[in-house]
């Protein structure tokens, strides 16, 4: 048999309507999704969404309800081996370094418990410390309480990588590093992930951060899935009101759909008097209610009345026009308290400034096909 | 910010310690450097007789009775109270109850609760009544007046000073070392020993200090428990202090007693250092 592309090879995590309850609350919710090899495959969600939950359930620190489903990694079951027994290794968000042991101990850690060889475990740790850019000659002696925050955050991580585990679980590790060195390791976890071929399951809370560095991100919220796909899918593409709004700024438009038009989109009657047209979408029809999102890059700020006929046409003033270095966004009123968010590329305000200024009558326009029909949360 | 001076805070519990334990430190030291006055008190003078007169292998004997004792039930108490703050600290909405009745027993008096053990253990107390009753022994057995009731009666009164600073240190305890620890392959037992024992050591040491100095010190246990037989060094710097009135040989023993608690401190603060310094 030719070996199987990498999308056929089984998944190496899978979980299958996994629910844990805390008392009275549904901390996750029949969570299901398969993770294949080598993927680095996100958890992201506001916080209290289930994200954390679910990746203990999957460490083993958390077990999950008497009938709360199952969780597979390499296509054994797991769910409710003690965390000791699944040969998975994780980096704490509080990177929970021993701060009684030096860094070398430390990484040397989960080999002594897995009874590796003594000689074999000076040279592996050193392996691990200089994969994470830490110097052993430099670094193996000292504590934990004589390191930097990215210092420890990097001996959390080669005391994790290590263990040689095929799948690597990090809690929001790179929540407590300033910003320059946040996108400095979101670059080398992902050289990482590449150049080793470990399974990385990434919880975090930062939109932005789960789109440069998954290949899938699985939106939570309130304990549940609400959609999984790649950073594309789930940007262009969001399943609910929920997604838009929580992975980048959208614009969002309600209303009835009345016809459909003759170019085959649908027309709808909005509220405050708004109308719109969006494709065609199945399960769209006569009188069905419709709510759409905009991202602001799709969109585009002209004189009142010359919006180009193809594009739907919302009449409103300028409100505000905020500076942002690579774009401009212009904040327009289409309503009373309704405010729409236009994000206009900013071709240098000193040689070619924009012409709007606030109190500007306008009109704002999109494409019907750059509207995204939401299902309802 | 300015910060606020702090001294005003300092100065009424400072000039307590000054006026009621530096000054008669002071006073004892000198007493203790001081020829003995024919009728009690001192006389004009200096002297290191009396330190001299200690090594006398009398003094000795009592002195090393007295290490021993203490030693025992300081070791006894860290073997009683070390499971007791572990569990304690594991508690959840129990803690706070038990860590109550922890501290209940120090709403009575010490003396009370000395004199409560030798009804529990003279020869028609309660616990030879009990073993006489189910026919496990035919005669009372001696149990009052023996080193094993001063050391009973040392944990008794010192065990708490034992379970609160372990049962702190177990409490400051991250728990998400543990289960790092538990990803990373430790079993339970591993676990404790690599992580728990190792971090809740600050405790352990702080309540094998807060029990062994007052049990080395103690005097009313060995008196009440102990009798004439199991003399301690307190009953000896007390007896100097009083009966004997030789005030200058008891301030010199005093002085001893404390050079060797100071010394043993010295030396746990130099061992606990050293690893921190970066030494192997």
């Amino acid at each position: 048999m030719p070996a199987s592309s990498r999308s056929d090879s089984p998944p190496v995590v899978e979980l299958v309507r996994v629910s844990k309850h805390f008392g009275e609350v549904r901390a996750v919710d029949a969570v299901s999704f398969a993770i294949r090899r080598g993927e680095f495959f996100s958890l992201l969600g506001p916080s209290g969404c289930g994200k954390t939950t679910t990746l203990r359930l999957l460490a083993g620190l958390e077990e999950p309800d008497d009938d709360g489903g199952e969780i597979r990694l390499l296509g054994e079951t797991i769910t409710r081996r003690r965390p000791y027994e699944r040969n998975l290794a994780m980096v704490f968000q509080s990177y929970a370094l021993f701060p009684h042991l030096t860094v070398e101990r430390n990484v040397a850690f989960g080999l002594e418990q897995r009874k590796v060889p003594r000689g074999e475990i000076g040279e592996r740790v050193r392996r691990a410390l200089e994969m994470v850019r830490l110097a052993p000659d430099k670094f193996a002696r000292r504590m934990p309480a004589q390191l930097s925050g990215g210092q420890r955050q990097r001996v959390a991580l080669a005391r994790a990588l290590v263990l040689g585990s095929p799948i690597l679980l990090l809690d929001e590790p790179l929540g407590a590093l300033d910003l320059k060195l946040r996108k400095e390791m979101q670059l080398e976890l992902r050289q990482l992930n590449h150049e080793l071929g470990v399974t990385f399951v990434y919880v975090t809370h930062d939109q932005e951060e789960a789109l440069t560095m998954s290949d899938r991100i699985a939106v939570m919220d309130h304990g549940r899935i609400v959609q999984v796909g790649t950073p594309a899918e789930v940007y262009e593409n969001p399943r609910t009101a929920f997604v838009a709004g929580f992975i980048g700024t959208a614009n969002f438009f309600r209303g009835r759909v009345e016809r459909r038009g003759p170019d085959g989109c649908w027309e709808v009657a909005g509220r405050d008097g708004l109308r719109f047209r969006v494709p065609h979408q199945p399960g769209l029809g006569d009188g069905v209610e419709v709510e759409i999102a905009v991202r602001p890059e799709w969109m585009d700020v002209f004189p009142p009345d010359r919006v180009p006929p193809e594009e739907n046409a919302v009449p409103g003033t300028v409100r505000e026009v905020m500076y942002l270095g690579e774009t401009m966004h212009v904040v327009a009123a289409i309503a009373p308290g309704r405010d729409v968010t236009v994000a206009v590329r900013n071709e240098g305000q000193l040689i070619k400034p924009l012409p709007w200024r606030r109190g500007d009558a306008v009109a704002i326009g999109w494409l019907p096909e750059d509207s995204q029909v939401l299902e309802a949360d | 910010m300015r910060r606020p001076r702090a001294w005003p805070l300092l100065a009424p519990g400072g000039l307590w310690l000054v006026v009621f334990f530096a000054v008669p430190i002071a006073l004892m030291l000198g007493v203790s450097l001081m020829p003995r006055g024919v009728y009690g008190g001192v006389e004009p003078g200096l002297t290191l007789a009396h330190y001299r007169r200690f090594f006398d292998p009398l003094y000795l004997a009592v002195l090393r009775r007295t290490l021993l004792l203490a030693a025992g039930c300081t070791a006894l108490c860290l073997a009683l109270g070390y499971p007791v703050a572990y569990a304690i600290a594991r508690s959840g909405r129990w803690k706070h109850l038990l860590l109550f009745l922890i501290v209940l027993p120090f709403w009575t008096s010490f003396l009370v609760r000395t004199y409560a053990m030798i009804f529990l253990l003279r020869d028609t107390g309660l616990v030879n009544q009990v073993l006489l009753g189910l026919g496990l022994v035919d005669a009372p057995l001696t149990l009052l007046y023996t080193p094993g009731a001063v050391v009973a009666g040392l944990v008794y009164g010192y065990l708490p000073f034992m379970v609160l600073p372990i049962y702190a240190s177990l409490e400051r305890l991250d728990r998400s070392l543990l289960e790092a620890a538990a990803v990373l392959g430790a079993r339970p037992v591993a676990r404790f020993l690599r992580i728990t024992l190792p971090l809740s050591m600050p405790g352990v040491a702080a309540g094998c200090f807060l029990v062994f100095i007052p049990a080395v010190g103690a005097f009313l246990t060995p008196d009440l428990l102990g009798g004439a037989k199991q003399l301690m060094i307190g009953n000896l710097i007390q007896n100097q202090f009083t009966s004997a009135r030789h005030w200058p040989f008891g301030s010199a023993a005093s002085f001893i007693v404390m050079a060797l608690v100071l010394a043993g401190l010295l030396v746990y603060l130099r061992l606990r250092d050293a690893p921190a310094r970066g030494e192997r």
